[in-house]
């Protein structure tokens, strides 16, 4: 009876995922305990957690490999898994701000929304720092369970009953084809581990030949296509981004799709090293299809709320243009501009939550009429907000696609940049259009009902500043994303 | 290879014509004298009350959707019991750990009410 | 002994009937017993393969799959229940308030 020996753990490794999850626990029991209608206070409580992960994520930049990895070779938290936590967390904690008021309008202030977003900021983090296939699929279902409750929380409206039923269904679809995709993967190569699979395939040219290992890595983009919402597998998302209550659709388009990313390009980059070739070409066909059919079908939309998702589409397209183009500067791309869209996205989504009315109302575009006469600040916001999605100078939004784009440029895919900027130049009609309404048309409204909380004007505050910083002196976080991508 | 099965086979086959031959053999040779007693579903000998294809009370899904949380956490258990002594004392606090998460969702479970039956 | 490939055959046949099942059926209940078929189909896969291999952590993996599907049921429930409460049906032909 000798007993066993313990790999090393090393909680180092998942301190920031350990502080989400015990806070996520605390609030649970609080939330039950501590009777009261109001629940702001557990927001408040829960951005304390935010920050105490934001604190542990900041003090494990460039620390040595051995506090890195932990749970022999499962969990590695490199620079490039803590900048993605980074944009997590920044994503849940402008979330949390917008959260309460909306909350309490649809009279849906249940306090569990909160450690759910813990519960998924989390998961999206196990995600990211994950090098085992195995790590990876839990990341990735501790975030979908906790998000198809989130999509679904506004229990008595029926869109966000459908859009949560829609969520998981689809969800589940599609983690069944990772799953599979792993498991060939898994059989092929003979280890969940990324690291082993990689220097499997490396000594092992064979198996590229091998079916099973084919289908494998087609199928487990395919899983992550689904979460990244990239056509053809999009089909989800702007019913869900639509019907989920809407702070909590500012969250999904920012956090989620950045936490797919991360795992897409630790999977493909890590692992399939020696493929690129063959994953590069099925990439590049992604991009053009998402970009393209986000951006037509963003055109014709009335609803902003799914006019954003079609938009969030698109973006998904441009950052895969850089992911095709396979080369350390398209992965920093990435980076830097899944950061940039959780700022001028959440914002955008601030405002659409101060417009709004009771029961998901005035969610139109032509909603905005007259807002830039009445409501002169918000309008310059979501103004400022709407120009870095459209990729005008000098907002972060630009910066960020031109950083994509160059990247693929440098591959060699120069029609593939060419697409990107039409799509692109295509996508200011939508965004011009809500800036028509707001300042060209008379105002129908009095707008009385907009009540900016401390709250949303700090959340709006950051996320301006996050907009339209970086977009005037990119160079710091930039270098941050290149240095996050020396693997 | 497949032989190895061959007993098995032979027992489905026997069981399912066993099974059939009887139906049939009691269709062919039994007395049918129908009344509308002996139609009526069998609950029990008493007097069926009400159609089964009531709707049942949301209470039973929630009990059921929690006993299938609770349950399936046991698969982790049956490992870690075959091991205990070789697993030593990381093992029991790992799982320590892991049934403090769960009893964190049970008495959450408890506190909102999930349990009581009224 | 069975082959590797049995397995394999049988779990592939298993999964494209739950796939085939979640694009055909209509009831949001059935869907997810089709979804929940492919991922079995998935865990004869890795147990099939953990089995070829000499490798535990195919077996590991079974499980999480398994825990995982079992809270992704509930959770499943949950929002059917929400769901109906509002529509009196769990028909995916009406989950249709959203159209482009």
């Amino acid at each position: 009876m000798e007993t066993i020996p313990m790999p090393a753990i090393n909680f180092a490794a998942v301190m920031p995922e350990t502080i989400l999850s015990v806070f996520a626990m605390v609030l649970l029991l609080v939330n039950v305990f501590v009777p009261g209608k109001q629940k702001a206070y557990l927001a408040y409580l829960s951005l304390i957690g935010i920050i105490a992960a934001g604190v542990s994520v900041f003090n494990a930049w460039d620390a040595p490999l051995a506090l890195r990895e932990g749970f022999n070779g499962s969990v590695l938290q490199d620079n490039f898994s803590l900048f993605f936590k980074g944009i997590f967390l920044v994503s849940a904690a402008l979330t949390l701000l917008i959260s309460d008021q909306y909350l309490n309008r649809e009279n849906c202030n249940h306090g569990e929304i909160y450690p759910l977003i813990l519960l998924s900021t989390a998961g999206m983090m196990l995600m990211a720092s994950g090098t085992d296939l195995m790590t990876i699929f839990l990341g990735l279902e501790v975030l979908s369970v906790s998000l198809y409750v989130l999509a679904g929380f506004n229990r008595d409206n029926v869109k966000s009953n459908e859009a949560g039923l829609k969520y998981f269904l689809l969800g589940a679809f599609s983690t069944g084809f990772l799953l599979y995709g792993m498991a060939l993967t898994y059989g092929a190569t003979g280890s969940t581990k990324i690291g082993s699979i990689a220097s499997f395939v490396a000594q092992n040219a064979a198996v590229t030949a091998n079916p099973l290992f084919l289908v494998g890595m087609l199928l487990m983009a395919v899983g992550f296509s689904f979460k990244i919402a990239a056509a053809p597998f999009h089909m989800w998302t702007p019913d869900v981004y639509e019907g989920a209550p809407t702070p909590i659709t500012a969250f999904m388009s920012a956090g989620p799709k950045a936490a797919g990313f991360a795992a897409f390009i630790r999977v493909m980059i890590f692992a399939f090293p020696t493929l690129k070739a063959d994953w590069s070409d099925l990439l590049w066909i992604l991009a053009v299809l998402t970009m393209t059919v986000g951006n037509i079908i963003a055109l014709s939309q009335d609803n902003i709320k799914r006019m954003l998702a079609y938009s969030s589409i698109a973006h998904a397209g441009y950052a895969l243009v850089g992911f095709a183009a396979g080369n350390a500067e398209g992965a920093a791309g990435i980076l830097f501009y899944m950061l940039s869209y959780a700022f001028m996205n959440i914002g955008a989504f601030a405002i659409i939550v101060l417009i709004g009315k009771k029961g998901e109302a005035n969610n139109n575009i032509a909603d905005f009429a007259g807002l830039g006469f009445r409501r002169p600040v918000l309008a310059l916001l979501m103004a400022i907000f709407l120009f870095s999605l459209a990729g005008i100078p000098p907002m972060v939004g630009f910066v960020g696609k031109f950083y994509l784009f160059s990247a693929a440029i440098k591959s060699g895919f120069i029609w593939l940049a060419i697409i990107g900027v039409l799509n692109s130049a295509a996508s200011v009609y939508y965004y011009l259009r809500v800036m028509v309404y707001m300042y060209m048309k008379d105002p129908v409204e009095e707008f009385d009902w907009v009540k900016v909380t401390p709250a949303i004007a700090l959340s709006l505050l950051i996320s301006v500043a996050g907009v339209m910083i970086p977009g005037v002196v990119p160079g710091y976080l930039l270098q941050l994303a290149q240095k996050a991508v020396l693997f | 290879m497949l032989g190895a099965y061959l007993p098995i086979i032979v027992l489905v086959a026997v069981a399912a014509a066993f099974g059939l031959g009887s139906i049939i053999l009691s269709s062919l040779i039994g007395q049918k004298k129908p009344s509308d007693v002996k139609m009526s579903p069998y609950e029990c000998g008493c007097d069926p009350v009400g159609s089964a294809r009531e709707r049942f009370s949301i209470k039973f899904y929630i009990i059921a959707m929690l006993f299938i949380l609770f349950d399936i956490e046991a698969v982790f258990l049956y490992p870690w019991a075959v091991l205990f002594k070789r697993l030593g004392m990381f093992g029991l606090m790992e799982m320590g750990v892991f049934i403090v998460i769960l009893f964190v969702g049970y008495i959450y479970v408890w506190k909102k009410g999930a349990l009581e039956w009224e | 002994m069975l082959a590797l490939n049995n397995y394999l055959i049988i779990s592939a046949i298993l999964f494209s009937i739950g796939t085939i099942g979640v694009l055909v059926r209509r009831n949001a209940i059935v869907i997810f017993m089709c979804v929940e078929m492919m991922l079995n189909a998935v865990n004869l896969t890795f147990i099939a393969f953990s089995k070829y291999l000499g490798n535990i952590d195919g077996q590991i993996f079974v499980f999480f799959v398994m825990t995982v599907a079992a809270a992704e049921a509930a959770v499943g429930l949950a929002l059917m229940i929400a769901f109906f409460k509002n529509r009196e049906s769990i028909d995916v032909e009406d989950i249709n308030v959203m159209k482009w």
